[in-house]
């Protein structure tokens, strides 16, 4: 099992950064799964209720001007990692105007991803600062806990408004209910409601367009006899959506989110 | 004493008063001959800062005559109501043309007054106890390592630790490079925390003269503290140290201006190696067997407030001891048990010694005492 890879581009370590970031700010611990040519950030909280599930999937070649990897067996040619992505975070915001940033698993006291970073300096050599991240190797055994989710069951899939908007209206709401509900149909609205004894107060967002899903037959067909204008609903955790937007540091092109129709009676 | 600052001095004040307050919770005053002298110690006696500022540093300096021949006066405010006149750096810069500071033993006030722009005065009365010197006993000549770099270097290299890190790791490592690395405790599982490490080539710094294989561990907090001021002055930085154990002397020198920090070191001889060992220190020694081992020149001196001078006996003076020996540790550790509880047992550091100028009535120690000026004095 083998890992090296190399940034030497600022702009790639900068955007692969933010998006470490983001995944540090979703979960505590997270798996990194390596293949041949892409990373993965995968969070499967199998918790019942409003947990986060994270599926980050990066190509290496966008990010790394060198990337060697040998997995577990040559059948099984990928390595899953268990890190704490707080610890990877920290290693890279100090490295930010960096030479050259590598990243190897090591095995120092116990299995490390070693970031080792060049800095700039005055004298002849470079100054070299390495963190040693400690790390669990997953066992091939455990692999098929992180599959890639399916394509959801979904009635309605929108794109969602410019998140900093979308992040203050929410973070008002929070302070008077414990749940929101988003609201989306087929036409580009989209409404969030909190409802409480006192007070409910609704955003409505419009124009928002929906993303065109390459679907089979099947699909194509329901999603003709259904109404336009009807509104998928779900109710979430107001606090768990804070969380994924508050943590988004990647300025997305585009946001989507997609949600089941409930029976609206 | 009496003494005026004015322009971009008051500023420099402000900043040592807030690298200060980054130490202890008091600040120590101390108008002498060669300055004045202000000065603050951590609860656990791990950590002493002084700023002694030169007479040429004022406008005027009168440091009064002394209520008693050959003594000093000296008091003690809380650190908390004088970083407060000086909180906010900048607008000390924006507003302050002139800072006078007055010290009245017999009203018992110490008056700070800034006299700012648009005729503004603002005066603040500080309460102030008396109290002993507050000096640690240390000397850099006795250090065999020292190495001198620009502030902005120790700057630069700190900031890849996390703000909250307590301790890190400075050793001398092959083909002179210098290494900072943070400290991972015992107790904790190794395989849990991350470690980082740092290394600094040798042309970075100023001067070394390191032997290598050598290390030191100590706490950043404090450090930091030091380190912002340094910066902001763009004065190069001395650290002198020892054996593992003995404490570091981290030096600014300038003209109008004397800084020393002292900090204890973690006394492991194993926090050189990268793998945490088990050297049985996991299990806390008793405080007789530390300083029985370590300590010659240094133990923990209790701080007397409020010297009555003259009447009655002084508690039992300390003594500063400079050569070790069993022999002479014994009396020793009957002082340091007093005085232990202070000291957080965990982190293994040693305190300082505080020199105590307690004698009944007449001269000084001056013989035995080292006088924090005096000694870098001695050095050039």
């Amino acid at each position: 099992m083998r890992f090296r890879a190399k940034i030497v581009d600022l702009a790639c370590l900068n955007h692969f950064s933010r998006v470490v970031n983001t995944v540090a700010r979703l979960a505590k611990t997270c798996t990194l799964r390596l293949t041949a040519d892409k990373l993965y950030f995968i969070l499967s909280d199998k918790v019942a209720n409003g947990g986060v599930s994270v599926w980050c999937e990066l190509c290496q070649g966008n990010f790394f001007d060198e990337f060697q990897m040998e997995g577990v067996a040559a059948e099984h040619n990928e390595i899953y990692l268990e890190l704490v992505p707080e610890n990877l975070s920290r290693a890279l915001k100090t490295a930010q105007n960096a030479k050259t940033v590598k990243i190897k698993l090591t095995n120092k006291h116990c299995p490390c991803l070693t970031v080792a970073v060049e800095l700039p300096s005055l004298s002849s050599s470079s100054r070299i600062v390495t963190h040693d991240i400690p790390v669990g190797v997953i066992p091939r055994r455990l692999w098929n806990d992180f599959r890639e989710p399916g394509v959801p069951d979904f009635d309605v899939s929108i794109y969602l408004p410019v998140l900093k908007t979308m992040k203050s209206v929410v973070e008002r709401m929070k302070n008077l209910s414990n749940c929101i509900v988003i609201e989306a149909n087929l036409s580009g609205e989209m409404n969030l409601k909190i409802e409480t004894d006192l007070v409910s107060v609704t955003t409505h967002f419009k124009d928002l367009g929906n993303p065109p899903w390459a679907s089979d037959d099947e699909c194509q067909s329901s999603a003709q006899g259904r109404d336009l204008e009807s509104m998928a609903e779900a109710r979430i955790d107001i606090k768990k959506l804070l969380q994924l937007l508050a943590g988004q540091q990647v300025n997305p092109t585009k946001a989507l989110c997609s949600g089941c129709l409930r029976q609206m009676n | 004493m009496r003494c005026v600052i004015t322009g971009g001095n008051v500023k420099v004040l402000g900043k040592a008063v807030h690298s200060l307050s980054r130490i202890g919770d008091e600040l120590y005053l101390e108008p002498t001959e060669n300055g004045l002298s202000l000065r603050a110690v951590n609860s656990s006696r791990s950590a002493f800062a002084s700023f002694l500022f030169v007479p040429l540093f004022f406008q005027l300096y009168e440091r009064g005559s002394p209520p008693r021949a050959g003594q000093h006066f000296r008091c003690k405010v809380l650190m908390k109501s004088f970083l407060s006149i000086f909180r906010s750096l900048p607008s000390l810069e924006k507003t302050v043309g002139k800072c006078l500071i007055l010290l009245k033993p017999q009203a018992s006030r110490l008056v700070v007054q800034l006299h700012c722009k648009y005729g503004v005065t603002k005066t603040h009365n500080l309460a102030f106890q008396e109290c002993e010197r507050l000096q640690a006993v240390f000397s850099t000549r006795q250090c065999a390592n020292s190495l001198c770099a620009p502030a902005r270097v120790l700057a630069e290299a700190v900031v890849h630790f996390p703000a909250t890190l307590s301790e890190v790791t400075l050793s001398a490592g092959p083909g002179g490079k210098i290494s900072l690395r943070n400290y991972v405790e015992d107790e904790k599982e190794p395989g849990r925390t991350m470690v980082t490490e740092l290394w600094l080539a040798e042309d970075e710094f100023q001067e070394v003269a390191v032997a290598p294989g050598t290390c030191i561990t100590f706490c950043l907090k404090e450090f930091r503290g030091l380190l912002t001021f340094a910066e902001a002055s763009n004065l190069p930085l001395t650290i002198h140290y020892d054996a593992p154990g003995r404490p570091a002397v981290f030096t600014l020198d300038d003209p109008l201006l004397e800084v020393h920090l002292v900090l204890a070191t973690l006394s492991d001889p194993e926090s050189i190696s990268q793998s945490p060992t088990a050297n049985g220190a996991s299990e806390l020694p008793t405080p007789a067997d530390d300083f029985a081992d370590d300590l010659e020149s240094y133990m923990i001196a209790m701080e007397t407030s409020a010297y009555e001078g003259g009447s009655g006996a002084p508690p039992s003076p300390t003594f500063p001891l400079r050569t070790p020996g069993p022999a002479h540790s014994e009396p020793e550790e009957e002082e340091e048990e007093e005085a232990v509880p202070g000291t957080p047992p965990h982190k293994k550091f040693r305190s300082l010694f505080f020199g105590s100028v307690l004698t009944p009535g007449g001269p000084c120690l001056a013989p035995t005492q080292e006088v924090l000026a005096e000694d870098s004095d001695g050095e050039y």
